[in-house]
């Protein structure tokens, strides 16, 4: 992120005063693909996609796999609710997206790569065709790289508006013109991906790494962070703070700087009530948290996520039992219905939602929910259904009393939810002016 | 019809499996993908039509029913949700007397939901065809609207 | 491509080729240079953030707002220039003004009719506006 603002993303000169594309010339004339990767393994950098894989494995299984052809791919999906870090960069800097999946392809022995990019993000997609003509005109993607004999193209494929296709297998599915469902694994894409080729498929913010990496070298990057997850970490910070926005801070900034320092803390004073990391798969993090650090172990063990760095900032006038349905809204909707637990399971848990926030709910809900989210966390085929019940695991942990006054008395306090609030306190709650005076 | 539809295959020609690129590019001339259309799209690319169906029908973006001329997407997602687009949506059916899934009578508007479309910042957000609006309150959707 | 068109435009190539590390250096030196002299010239450069957040809060407006000020007011020697989002996206549509020899200023929250007086005072009185 270190150039975005800094440069006019529409102009490769930009890129370039600020050192761009000086680690992929050194890479393919200095240096052997092995040694590539060693430097990004000794970095210690681990996927930004959210699963927090060490990339230099991967990188290495994808170059030691054997294949007639392969591919690198740039997951530029985003479709985590409350995440645009890959927006941005690829808004801001796109080059830097460019480098490194030459960098990644020259690295692991591929000559094509394709960016997967939701079909939502037309701005970035227009600025990412422009970067691709301005480099390739330069001779920097193409062939004959540097004259190093290396050729590397990259094309760009448009999502179509499917949650799923963030996930890896089913991201493939859909650029080989399938729907995009996920597939069991193993084989994973390392070894048999797209077009049953292997194929690197990385997140944008991690490839946005990599540049700087190869630039500064692996002990520069081990500096920052914190020992098990070194470097930085994008943070899309959204809700009810002062400074919504993005920020990049080193991995392990406890969430209440992040709020405070960066956030400007909440709006009007509120209360801070509950913060949700890692988007809508994330669990939500209550005011004992606060001083949790943000990395991908420390969260881990909490068993909260740090997925894509989204955090949704909400004060006391928001409802648990309103935002957990709209969170299985989401899952109901984007589910690919291919396995049961997955389809089935989130019509349920929303139904049941439903029920307890139109004051129908009964205790004996709570346990089908829990039983529910059990079954679904373990036998769902992907991430997308395993992960589902997360925000229904940590609200019951953490917020089980207002799930109980819904249930109990019949009431939401914040009178969020429709079914159970007068229309007088309705319109105290903002009415026309939806409390977001601009 | 048909023509396009060869244009389009013709100029992705050198792709390896174009189908959802072809989709894209098929909807954006002709507004939807029609049976007709998707007929075509299959013959040309020689894929059953059941996959081509199958294909079309799974994603979001691509629409197998006939829009309105403008297609307004309202951001659903958490972030936008307690900003206050349930407020946004019962404004927007209120001005354009549709439903979700529903076109204005005079064939203008369409309204749909979507997750989050990347600007939660300035939530709550809508998408009208390619463009983006953030910080939506009643007047400004008022000026928005007027301009299409 | 009617984009790549476009390009041509705002950022001429002229066909320059880099085959070596070496020449890609000469290349940043020489846009480097290049660019000081232009920086010298201008004395003022004013930066519109243009993510996806920013225009969908009006960036574009504030930027013709902002050029159509300039040209009634016949200023000259100041630089106009994009970048993407930079993370204050709830302060959008935002505005970088920076004046040689002083500390760059952000604006935020502009609309078109802020942004008029933000040239007027900023750049023509030289008057930081402080509450924006
Ligand atoms: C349901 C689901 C959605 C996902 N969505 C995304 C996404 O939008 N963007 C992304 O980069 N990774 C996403 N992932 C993670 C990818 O499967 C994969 O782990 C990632 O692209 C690997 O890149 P990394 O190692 O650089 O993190 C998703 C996973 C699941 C299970
Ligand atoms: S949640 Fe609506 S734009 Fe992100």
């Amino acid at each position: 992120m270190r150039n975005c603002g800094h440069i006019d993303p529409e102009n490769i000169k930009d890129y370039i005063t600020r050192d761009g594309y000086q680690a992929l010339g050194t890479v393919v004339t200095e240096l052997k693909p092995i040694e590539v990767i060693e430097i990004i393994e000794q970095s210690g950098l681990r996927g930004r996609g959210g699963a927090g894989f060490p990339t230099g494995l991967k990188w290495k299984f994808t170059h030691q796999a054997a294949g007639k052809e392969k591919y690198v791919v740039a997951n530029a999906d985003e479709g985590e609710p409350g995440t645009s870090k890959d927006r941005l960069i690829m808004e801001g800097d796109p080059h830097s997206l460019l480098e490194a999946m030459a960098i990644a392809g020259y690295a692991i022995g591929a000559n094509t790569g394709y960016i997967y990019i939701r079909g939502e993000y037309q701005l970035a997609i227009k600025r990412l065709k422009i970067a691709i003509a301005q480099a390739k005109e330069m001779g920097l993607l193409g062939e004959n790289l540097f004259d190093s004999g290396f050729n590397f193209e990259i094309k760009i494929r448009e999502g179509a508006g499917a949650y799923v296709c963030g996930e890896e297998t089913a991201l493939l599915k859909s650029i080989e013109g399938e729907r995009g469902e996920p597939q069991v694994k193993p084989p994973y894409p390392t070894n048999e991906g797209l077009w049953g080729q292997p194929t690197l498929i990385n997140n944008v913010e991690t490839l946005a790494n990599i540049a700087v990496i190869i630039r500064e070298g692996a002990e520069w990057f081990n500096e920052i962070g914190t020992e098990g997850c070194p470097g930085t970490k994008v943070f899309t910070l959204s809700g009810d703070v002062e400074n919504e926005g993005i920020i990049e801070l080193p991995m392990g900034t406890p969430l209440r700087r992040i709020i405070e320092g960066f956030g400007g803390g909440m709006v009007d004073d509120k209360e801070f009530k509950v913060a949700q990391s890692g988007g809508s798969s994330g669990g939500c993090m209550p005011k004992e948290l606060l001083d949790t650090p943000m990395d991908y172990d420390s969260l881990a063990e909490i068993g909260m996520t740090l997925g894509s760095g989204a955090l949704l900032v909400m004060d006391e006038t928001h409802c648990i039992v309103d935002i957990a349905k709209c969170l299985m809204q989401f899952f109901k909707h984007e589910s690919c219905g291919k396995c049961v637990p997955c389809r089935e399971g989130n019509k349920r848990l929303y139904n049941r939602l439903d029920k307890i926030s139109k004051g129908e709910g009964e205790l004996e809900d709570l346990e089908r929910l829990r039983d529910l989210a059990d079954t679904m966390s373990k036998t769902a085929l992907c991430g997308l259904g395993q992960m589902a019940p997360t925000s229904i695991y940590t609200t019951l942990k953490y917020f089980k009393d207002e799930y109980l006054t819904h249930i109990e008395d019949n009431n939401c306090t914040t009178g969020s939810c429709r079914g159970l609030v007068d229309l007088e306190v309705q319109d105290k709650r903002g009415g026309k002016d939806y409390g977001n005076n601009n | 019809m048909e023509a396009t539809i060869e244009e389009i295959t013709k100029a992705l020609d050198s792709e390896r499996t174009p189908l959802i690129s072809v989709l894209h590019a098929v909807q954006a001339e002709l507004g939807y993908l029609s049976t007709e259309g998707l007929k075509i799209v299959a013959k040309k690319l020689d894929i059953p039509l059941s996959k081509v169906y199958g294909v079309a029908t799974f994603y979001t973006l691509l629409d197998t029913e006939e829009k309105g001329e403008n297609v307004i997407r309202l951001c659903e997602s958490a972030p936008c949700h307690i900003k206050g687009a349930t407020n946004i949506l019962t404004e927007l059916q209120d001005k354009l007397d549709i439903d979700v899934g529903e076109t204005t009578d005079d064939n203008k508007f369409s309204l749909e939901m979507t997750s989050c479309l990347g600007i939660c910042a300035v939530a709550p957000a809508i998408m009208i065809n390619g463009t983006v609006y953030g910080n939506l309150t009643s007047k400004k959707l008022d000026s928005i609207l007027d301009r299409y | 491509m009617a984009e790549v068109k476009r390009v041509k435009r705002t950022c001429e190539l002229e066909n320059k080729r880099i085959n070596s590390l070496r020449e890609l250096n000469d290349f940043k030196e020489e846009i480097r240079e290049e660019r000081v002299g232009n920086q010298k010239r201008a004395g003022v450069r004013i930066t519109t953030a243009m993510g996806s957040c920013g225009i969908a809060v009006g960036a574009q407006e504030i930027l013709e707002a902002i050029s159509d000020e300039l040209t009634t007011r016949g200023l000259e020697d100041i630089s106009i220039h994009n970048t993407g989002c930079i993370g204050l996206c709830e302060q959008e549509p935002l505005v970088k003004i920076k004046i040689e020899d002083q500390p760059a200023v952000f604006y935020g929250n502009l609309t078109p009719e802020l942004a008029r007086e933000v040239v007027k005072n900023h750049i023509v009185d030289n008057q930081i506006i402080a509450s924006c």
